[in-house]
C-alpha cells in the first residue's frame, strides 16, 4: 500500500483579532503600537486587553492517499479556506504539521497575476509562471490553454478590454492546464457561462479520473461533489465532522448550519432582538403535541409559534411562515391573512397597543413528510410591509410513526406527504377479444 | 500512472510545520527562477504599454538630470570637476549609480504590498518579489549606461582600464539597495509607516551623496564619516572606475562601506525570512 500523498496532523490556525476603534485591516502605524506599549506598561499590563484570539482551524487531521479526488465542505467561516491556505504554504500553521509527497498547485482565485495592461498571451505567459509551470511548459501547452479558453481572436489585446466571461475562460484555461501531483481547487472555478461551466466541470472531471491526480475540491455546489468526489471531508468550525462517504457528508453539511435542535429560537433581550423601533421578534417556536420540540409526528399536528412585541402602539401588524425543505427551497408560504387561512385570525391587521403577542400556526396531521424542514418567519405591516425577517431561523424534523404505513414500508419521497382524498371507479366493460 | 511533464522534479517529500525554516526554501528559490525574470519583464512591459514612444522615453530623464545639474551645480553653484572630465559626465556617472540604487530601493520597499494580491493567493517564495523588482533596476541602469556611453563618445572621453571594477561597485549598490530594501519591505506590511519614510531616505540620501557634485568637495576631517554612506562610495567608485579619476576613491571608506553593506544584507534577508510567514496575514 502506497504512503499517503497528503497527511495532515491536528493542524490548526490561530488569528488575532483587534476590537480597538482606530483600527482598519491588519496593518497598523508605529504611533499606534509605541503609544499602546507605553500606555499598556504604565498601566501594568502585558497583555493588551483588547485583543481576541480567533481558531479558524481547531486540529484537523486526515489523509489523502494518492489518486483520490477529496471533497471539502463545509458553511461559510468553517475553515475551508484557511485549510487550502495552510495546505498551499500561504500561511503558517498554529499548531500540528502537514506532510506533503508531491507538488501542489492551487487555485485559490481564478486569474492570480493577471496585469490588465498585458494582452491575453502574455498573461497567459505570466499566469502560467505564477501559477508554477515553467516557460517550456507554457509554451508547450499554449495552443491547447487558447484553444480551451475560447478567446484566440483576441490575443494580442489587452486584457482590460476583455469582458469578464473572457477574462474568467482565459484564467480558468491557463489553470486548467497546471500538471501538479496535487491539485486544490477552491470554489470559484465553473466560470463563464452555461455552456462553458459544463466545459470547466468536464475538464475538473477529466482531471479528477482520468488523470489520476490527487485533488482536492472545495466547493458549496453539492451536485458536483457528489458526482466527483469519492470522499469529503466536512468541516464546521474548524473541526472535522465527517470524513468518509459523500453523500452522507453533504446531508451532514446541509443540516449543520442550524443551531438551533431544540424548537425555540428566542430572543430575550429585547434591545438585540431582531426588529426595529415599531416592533421585535421575541421568539419562534416549534410545538408538537403542546411541547416545544423539534422533533415532531407525522400523524400530529405540529404548530408554529411567533412571539413578538410592539413598541408601538396603532400597528397593523401580520405574520407570516415559510416552511422550507434541506436545501433551503421553500416548500409552502402562509399568513395569517383571513382569505388565506382557516378561520379568523382576530389581531391580523387590527391596531397592535403596545404589548406583547403570539400568533400561532398550526401545520395540519398528516401533511408533512419525513425529514428535516426549516422555518422562516416573518412579521408584517399593514399587509405587505416586512418589519421582521428572520430567514430560517429554526429547524425541525418530522418522524414517520407509521401511521400511513399500513400497505407500504419503503421510501416516501416528496417535500409534503398529505392525505388526500383518492376515488377510483370502473368505467366500463371491455372485452378483450 | 503517468504524471506529466519530463520538467518535473523528482516527487519531494517534506513537512510544513509551525516555525519550521525549510531547506527547502533556497532549492524552491532556484525552482522558481524563472519567476525572477517574469514578474520582471511584467513590471517593465506594463510601463510603456499604450505609449507611442515606448522605451525611448527611458532615455529622456537620464539626459534631462545629467543637463539640468550641470546647469545646477557647475554654472550656479560653482562646483568644480577634476582636470579634464566634463562635467555633465561627472554628473551623469553620479546619476547613473545614484538612479540605480533609489530606483531598485523604492521598487523593493513597495513591492510586497503592491503585490498583496499574490501574496495571499499562490505560493512561491517570497523573496521573489523584492528581487524581481531590483531586476527592473538593472534594466534602467543598463539603458542609462548605453547613454552614457554614448556622451562619452561625444566628448571624445575614454574610460580607464578600470572600468573592469564597475561590477563591483555595482554589486555594492545592489547589496545595499537589497539590505536596506528587504528590511524596509518587510516592515512596510505591518507597519504602513515605512511608506512614507521611504521617499525623505531618497530624498535625503539624494543631497547627501555626491550625485551632483564630486566628494573632493567634502573636507577632510569629515571624509571618514561621510564614507559611512555606502552610496558615497558607490559613486565614488563609479566615477574612479569609469572617469579614472585618481584619488577619487578613499579606501578606509570603502572597507567601511563593505561592512555595513554586508551587515545590511545579512540582517535584511534574516528579518525578511523571519517575518515571511505572517505577510499572507498581515498583509
Amino acid at each position: 500500500m502506497s504512503k499517503p500523498v497528503l497527511e495532515v496532523n491536528d493542524v490548526a490556525k490561530r488569528y488575532v483579532i483587534s476590537h480597538e476603534d482606530a483600527r482598519q485591516g491588519g496593518y497598523r502605524s508605529l504611533r499606534d503600537t509605541l503609544a499602546n506599549s507605553f500606555s499598556r506598561l504604565a498601566r501594568g499590563q502585558l497583555r493588551s486587553r483588547t485583543k481576541e484570539e480567533f481558531w479558524a482551524l481547531k486540529g484537523v487531521s486526515f489523509e489523502v492517499a494518492p489518486g483520490e479526488v477529496v471533497g471539502i465542505i463545509g458553511r461559510n467561516g468553517a475553515g475551508k479556506s484557511t485549510l487550502l491556505k495552510v495546505l498551499s504554504r500561504i500561511t503558517e500553521p498554529t499548531r500540528g504539521s502537514i506532510r506533503l509527497r508531491g507538488r501542489v498547485a492551487s487555485l485559490l482565485e481564478v486569474g492570480t497575476g493577471f496585469h490588465p495592461e498585458l494582452t491575453g498571451r502574455e498573461n497567459i505567459y505570466l499566469n502560467g509562471a505564477i501559477l508554477g509551470m515553467t516557460r517550456k511548459e507554457i509554451v508547450r501547452k499554449f495552443d491547447e490553454i487558447v484553444a480551451f479558453s475560447e478567446v484566440e481572436r483576441f490575443l494580442d489585446t489587452p486584457v482590460k478590454r476583455y469582458s469578464s466571461g473572457m477574462y474568467v475562460r482565459l484564467a480558468f484555461a491557463v489553470a486548467a492546464h497546471l500538471e501538479p501531483e496535487i491539485l486544490i481547487i477552491d470554489e470559484v472555478l465553473a466560470v463563464g457561462d452555461a455552456q462553458f461551466q459544463k466545459k470547466c466541470l468536464g475538464k475538473m472531471e477529466a482531471v479528477a479520473k482520468g488523470e489520476g491526480r490527487t485533488v482536492l475540491f472545495v466547493s458549496h455546489n453539492t451536485g458536483v461533489i457528489a458526482n466527483i468526489c469519492s470522499r469529503t471531508v466536512v468541516l464546521a468550525q474548524g473541526q472535522v465532522i465527517h470524513d468518509g462517504n459523500s453523500e452522507e457528508g453533504i446531508k451532514i453539511y446541509s443540516a449543520s448550519g442550524m443551531e438551533e435542535a431544540n424548537g425555540e429560537a428566542a430572543f430575550p433581550d429585547l434591545d438585540k432582538a431582531p426588529g426595529n423601533e415599531r416592533v421585535r421578534l421575541c421568539a419562534v417556536r416549534v410545538l408538537s403535541n403542546g411541547r416545544i420540540t423539534a422533533d415532531t409526528e407525522l400523524d400530529g399536528e405540529v404548530q408554529v409559534e411567533i412571539e413578538y412585541h410592539c413598541l408601538q402602539g396603532g400597528l397593523r401588524m401580520g405574520a407570516s411562515v415559510h416552511l422550507l425543505d434541506q436545501l433551503g427551497g421553500v416548500i409552502l408560504a402562509t399568513a395569517n391573512m383571513p382569505s388565506a387561512s382557516l378561520g379568523r385570525d382576530e389581531w391580523f391587521n387590527v391596531p397592535h397597543p403596545v404589548g406583547r403577542y403570539r400568533t400561532r400556526c398550526t401545520i395540519p396531521a398528516n401533511f408533512l413528510n419525513e425529514g428535516s424542514y426549516r422555518l422562516s418567519a416573518f412579521l408584517l405591516r399593514d399587509v405587505a410591509n416586512v418589519e421582521v425577517m428572520q430567514r430560517e431561523v429554526l429547524s425541525f424534523k418530522t418522524h414517520d410513526t407509521g401511521a400511513m404505513r399500513a400497505e407500504y414500508g419503503g421510501q416516501w419521497v416528496g417535500a409534503i406527504r398529505p392525505r388526500l382524498a383518492w376515488q377510483t371507479e370502473r368505467l366500463s366493460e371491455v372485452e378483450v377479444s | 500512472m503517468s504524471l506529466g511533464s519530463p520538467e518535473q522534479q523528482a516527487p519531494h517529500d517534506f513537512l510544513i510545520e509551525a516555525g519550521r525554516t525549510e531547506k527547502q526554501y533556497w532549492r524552491d528559490l532556484w525552482r522558481y527562477r524563472e519567476l525572477f525574470a517574469f514578474l520582471a519583464w511584467r513590471d517593465i512591459a506594463v510601463r510603456y504599454k499604450q505609449t507611442i514612444f515606448g522605451v525611448l522615453w527611458a532615455l529622456v530623464q537620464p539626459l534631462a538630470t545629467a543637463v539640468v545639474f550641470t546647469i545646477i551645480f557647475s554654472k550656479v553653484a560653482g562646483m568644480k570637476a577634476p582636470e579634464g572630465i566634463p562635467y555633465p559626465l561627472l554628473v551623469l556617472v553620479g546619476t547613473l549609480s545614484w538612479t540605480f540604487f533609489a530606483t531598485a530601493l523604492s521598487n523593493c520597499s513597495n513591492s510586497l504590498v503592491g503585490s498583496s494580491n499574490l501574496l495571499t493567493k499562490v505560493y512561491f517564495p517570497r523573496l521573489v518579489v523584492p528581487v524581481s523588482s531590483i531586476v527592473v533596476a538593472f534594466v534602467d541602469f543598463f539603458i542609462t549606461f548605453v547613454i552614457l556611453c554614448a556622451m562619452m563618445a561625444y566628448f571624445q572621453f575614454v574610460p580607464s582600464w578600470r572600468i573592469v571594477f564597475l561590477p563591483a561597485f555595482l554589486a555594492i549598490a545592489f547589496g545595499a539597495a537589497m539590505g536596506l530594501g528587504l528590511w524596509l519591505a518587510s516592515l512596510n506590511v505591518e507597519y504602513r509607516d515605512f511608506r512614507f519614510v521611504l521617499p525623505f531616505i531618497v530624498q535625503f540620501g539624494f543631497y547627501v551623496s555626491p550625485v551632483g557634485f564630486s566628494s573632493s568637495n567634502i573636507p577632510e576631517e569629515w571624509r571618514l564619516l561621510y564614507s559611512l554612506n555606502p552610496m558615497a562610495t558607490v559613486i565614488d567608485g563609479f566615477r574612479w572606475s569609469v572617469l579614472g579619476i585618481d584619488g577619487e576613491l578613499y579606501w578606509q571608506g570603502l572597507v567601511g562601506s563593505l561592512v555595513i553593506v554586508g551587515t545590511l544584507l545579512a540582517s535584511g534577508i534574516w528579518y525578511f525570512r523571519r517575518m515571511e510567514r505572517t505577510f499572507a496575514d498581515v498583509i
